[in-house]
């Protein structure tokens, strides 16, 4: 009796770390592109499901295989992120607040509706690269899915941070989100640095929604509740933090799964399926009461 | 131009547009009377989102909310909730639930505004984008007294409501079309007289000057917390009153009448429609209503060439269409359409250099 | 000596407020040359005009060819400059501030160059993974001057080096300034509202007045003229 709970319990945190990871991935992509060019992108979600469209039109329609489909989306992607940012936000950057959250509002409708337009609007399937096998070690049955979303988010998330620590174009992107009029007394040329940001956010999104649509089915709205689930993990672990929209993701992922987990035992049985949303919302609102600057991040100076 | 003439000339257009408003009925069908009704709708939550983004500067995703708050006051008030195991036995008139939808919402806005003080830009626009998502969950939730996923209808009592049967007034009998527009339009244009006393005077001042610097206004010795909970209350005040007019237009209301979507076009409706001024709120309210009509090829869309026109019909078509139109709008008219017309207008009355800001 | 950088009658403004109207002045190679003045002379943004960070209008010339263009390209065609309030990238470690001030470099020789520039600040080598946030001023100071430095410039533009420093610490900055121009042939450009030690620091100086050059000659002209000292350089 104790065992199984015990491995039902594991299994929660196994599968809580595989969509943590996916949280984490998304969460990241919305951190580099705040830092770098202060906008909280509402249309990340959406990009998402696009570049997953993509992949999956290479695999369904056109016979790619999925290791060179990957490749190709991922390529897309991350021309399609430095694009948007050129195009579309680089005009309005100096802007109010308010003209750039319309701005990202005017692409998630688009996209959203571009994906429907080409595509339609029923659920599709899109193979996971993983397999559907499970294995058990140790009792706990865990989705080889699982195990490899985990691999491959935190694989990405380190070759990430090794780009940035290690690397010329690393240190020239930290240096222009951070202090931009000095990087370009450097010769960094800023603007495209922050191109290259929106590039690299368009390219986690991709990972994130190839990763997810095996699971929950590929449809047009696939990414909207992850989208708030990773801004929940953003805001929890600090909005400029990678680190923390990392930790703040896998906390996410295990949390939700734990109050699935425990309502069941009669402990937070208050706690419906339909709660998981709100309860991210909750988590959101309760951080920027409590403390904006989230687990990782700097408060605010408020200059005089 | 002195200040005297201007608001002179203010005064006689604001006339010329009540008296517009007041025959437009009798020139137009009875289902575009319905249509206008809602474009009056949603200037009512429109004038209270501009009070708090145009005038404290706080942005709001999450405005739907507060009408759902509204809609649900006023249905519940009407139709009572006690099918569903609820206290409240309804039976109150349509048009004397609005002050208290109004007042319900003000109250949750006041209670919002003042955590709200913690944050600024992007994160309360997150933390009002979090409250708009949540609500339709959390409706759905109380289930005995919201009625949870079906809603509330208030078909079953005509009698109460205007937006039915034919209503006598004044010796003559409306059609519920134009009953409602009538209803709609006057709480509209009252609405912003309101609004205008509340802003010419200290209150508004202390508004602008919240917006314009917060540490200057603290340092002048304006109330930074009193005023900006006061303009979430009056905003969500507003957007309530809007609510249960638009539940009153529709007879029934569930989870789905106020979803995430509205919250969005309203902050659209304000931006496109310029911060400020009543002109552009107009134009707002009338983009919110109209443009997703357009863009699905009515209207003014049936302006558009044919082939154009067939392949946005395709689903998702016109929320291409929606998308790019408001980019675009972003880059060529920052200020919104009431910011074309200020300009207009100075660049008329302007005859020396007279400081802006 | 040849003329490294020229000015010829540049103009710059901010919006409505015309900043310069009419500098023209001359660096020659080797020379360390003080920009001196009042405030809002517009000692600043002459450094902006030269490094592109301002727009202007008027001819700028580094070794004979145009200046065009923003700071990035003012920084590939050799232009270090040190801006007031110093930049340093304070989220950054000080080893990577200095890797910054080399990225307009194609060549490879960037970890020699840091231990180049640690023979002249041997602490930046010790504590080269502290946050450069975390320095004090005089040192974040120096570390501007050292990440200048590692661009190997033609010409190096320093903005009131001075400014929120100890005495003590600007005089050991402008004699490192000294020895780094003596040593390797630095040549400077130095703006300062200290003029006393900005003349003992440089051999030329002009002396700014509302946008205009109103004032130049050698510094030991300048430091010697009493009435000049008094009326333009306030000692």
């Amino acid at each position: 009796m104790i065992l199984a709970a015990f491995s039902d319990f594991m299994q929660q945190v196994v599968s809580g770390l595989a969509s943590g990871g996916i949280y984490a991935l998304l969460a990241l992509a919305l951190v580099i592109i705040h830092r770098s060019t202060g906008v909280i992108n509402f249309a990340q979600g959406e990009m998402a499901t696009l570049s997953t469209y993509i992949a999956w039109a290479l695999i369904a329609h056109h016979g790619w295989r999925y290791g060179p489909a990957f490749v190709a989306t991922l390529a897309v992607s991350f021309v399609g992120g430095v694009g948007i940012h050129r195009v579309v936000i680089r005009p309005v950057e100096r802007g109010s607040v308010l003209r750039i959250v319309i701005v990202t509002i005017g692409l998630l409708v688009a996209i959203n509706g571009f994906v429907i337009w080409e595509w339609g609007g029923e659920p599709q399937q899109l193979q996971s690269p993983f397999g559907t096998d499970t294995y058990t070690i140790g009792g706990v049955v865990v989705a080889a899915h699982d195990i490899g979303t985990i691999v491959v988010a935190l694989g990405i998330v380190f070759l990430l941070w090794a780009l940035f620590q290690f690397t010329k174009v690393g240190l020239a992107l930290r240096a222009a989100a951070v202090n931009p009029e000095e990087a370009r007394l450097v010769g960094v040329r800023v603007s495209w640095m922050l191109a290259l940001g929106w590039g690299l956010a368009a390219l986690l999104g991709a990972v994130a929604g190839m990763l997810t649509a095996p699971t929950v089915g590929l449809d047009p709205n696939m990414m909207a509740a992850v989208l708030i689930y990773s801004f929940a993990a953003a805001v929890l672990g600090g909005i400029d933090s990678p680190l923390g929209a990392v930790v703040g993701g896998l906390l996410i992922g295990v949390l939700l799964n734990m109050l699935s987990y425990l309502s069941q035992y009669g402990i937070f049985d208050w706690f419906t399926e339909e709660l998981r949303l709100p309860m991210a919302l909750l988590v959101i609102l309760g951080v920027l009461l409590v403390r904006p600057q989230g687990m990782f991040g700097q408060p605010e100076v408020k200059r005089v | 131009m002195s200040p005297r003439t201007q608001r002179a000339i203010g005064f006689v257009a604001f006339a010329c547009f009540v008296a517009f408003v007041a025959v437009l009925p009798a020139f137009v069908s009875d289902f575009k009377a319905r249509e206008y009704a809602y474009v009056a709708i949603f200037l009512i939550a429109l004038l209270g989102l501009n009070v708090l983004t145009g005038y404290t500067g706080q942005i709001s995703l999450g405005h739907g909310a507060f009408m759902a708050i509204g809609g649900y006051t006023t249905a519940i008030l009407m139709a009572g909730n006690e099918q569903f195991g609820g206290p409240i036995s309804g039976g109150l008139k349509d048009v004397w639930t609005l002050p208290i939808a109004g007042l319900v919402a003000g109250l949750v806005g006041l209670a919002f505004g003042l955590p709200a003080l913690r944050l600024s830009g992007l994160y309360l626009a997150l933390a009002t984008f979090a409250i708009a998502v949540a609500m339709p969950s959390t409706v759905k939730r109380f289930e005995e007294w919201t009625g949870g996923g079906t809603g509330i209808q208030v078909f079953a009592t005509p009698e109460l409501t205007g937006s039915i049967t034919n209503v006598h007034v004044l010796g003559r009998t409306l059609t519920p079309n134009d009953w409602m527009y009538y209803l709609s339009w006057s709480i509209a244009l009252v609405a912003f007289a309101v609004a205008w006393l509340i802003l010419r005077g200290r209150t508004g001042r202390a508004f602008r000057a919240v917006r314009d610097s917060e540490t200057a206004a603290v340092s002048s010795g304006v109330s930074l917390a009193r005023y900006k909970t006061l303009a979430f209350g009056v905003s969500a005040a507003y957007a309530g009153v809007a609510g249960g007019l638009f539940v009153i237009a529709s007879a029934f209301v569930n989870p789905d009448t106020f979803p995430v979507a509205l919250s969005i076009f309203l902050l659209v409706g304000i931006v496109v429609g310029g911060l400020g001024g009543l002109s552009g709120l107009v134009f707002g309210a009338i983009f919110v209503y109209y443009l997703p009509l357009w863009s699905q090829g009515q209207d003014l869309g049936s302006l558009l060439p044919d082939r154009i026109v067939e392949e946005t019909q395709k689903p998702g078509g016109p929320a291409i269409v929606y998308g790019i139109v408001l980019i675009l709008l972003m880059f060529v008219l920052p200020n919104g359409v009431g910011g074309l017309f200020r300009r207009a207008g100075q660049l008329l009355g302007r005859r020396r250099y007279s400081p802006r800001k | 000596m040849t003329t490294l950088l020229e000015l010829d009658r540049v103009a710059a403004r901010y919006g409505p407020v015309q900043a310069l109207s009419d500098v023209s002045l001359v660096v020659r190679e080797g020379e360390v040359v003080a920009v001196l003045g009042a405030n809002g002379a517009g000692k600043t943004t002459t450094l902006r005009a030269i490094s592109g960070t301002v727009s202007r209008t008027g001819g700028i010339e580094l070794e004979g060819k145009q200046l065009k263009g923003g700071p990035e390209a003012a920084a590939r065609a050799g232009i270090a400059h040190v801006p007031e309030g110093r930049g340093t990238f304070v989220d950054l470690t000080v080893t990577e501030n200095l890797r910054l001030g080399a990225y307009a470099r194609r060549d490879r020789s960037v970890k020699a160059d840091v231990k180049r520039v640690g023979e002249y600040f041997p602490w930046m080598v010790e504590r080269g993974s502290q946050r450069a946030g975390t320095l004090s001023g005089g040192e974040q100071q120096m570390l501007a001057l050292g990440r200048a430095l590692m661009s190997r410039p033609r010409l190096m533009l320093l903005d009131e080096p001075s400014l929120g420093l100890a005495p003590l610490i600007v005089r050991e900055f402008f004699r490192i300034v000294r020895r780094l121009n003596e040593d390797e042939g630095l040549t400077v450009l130095v703006v300062e509202q200290d003029a006393r030690i900005a003349l003992a620091a440089s051999s030329r100086a002009y002396v700014l007045e509302v946008g205009r050059v109103a004032l130049t000659g050698t510094s030991a002209e300048l430091r010697d003229d009493e009435s000049i000292r008094r009326s333009y350089l306030g000692y």
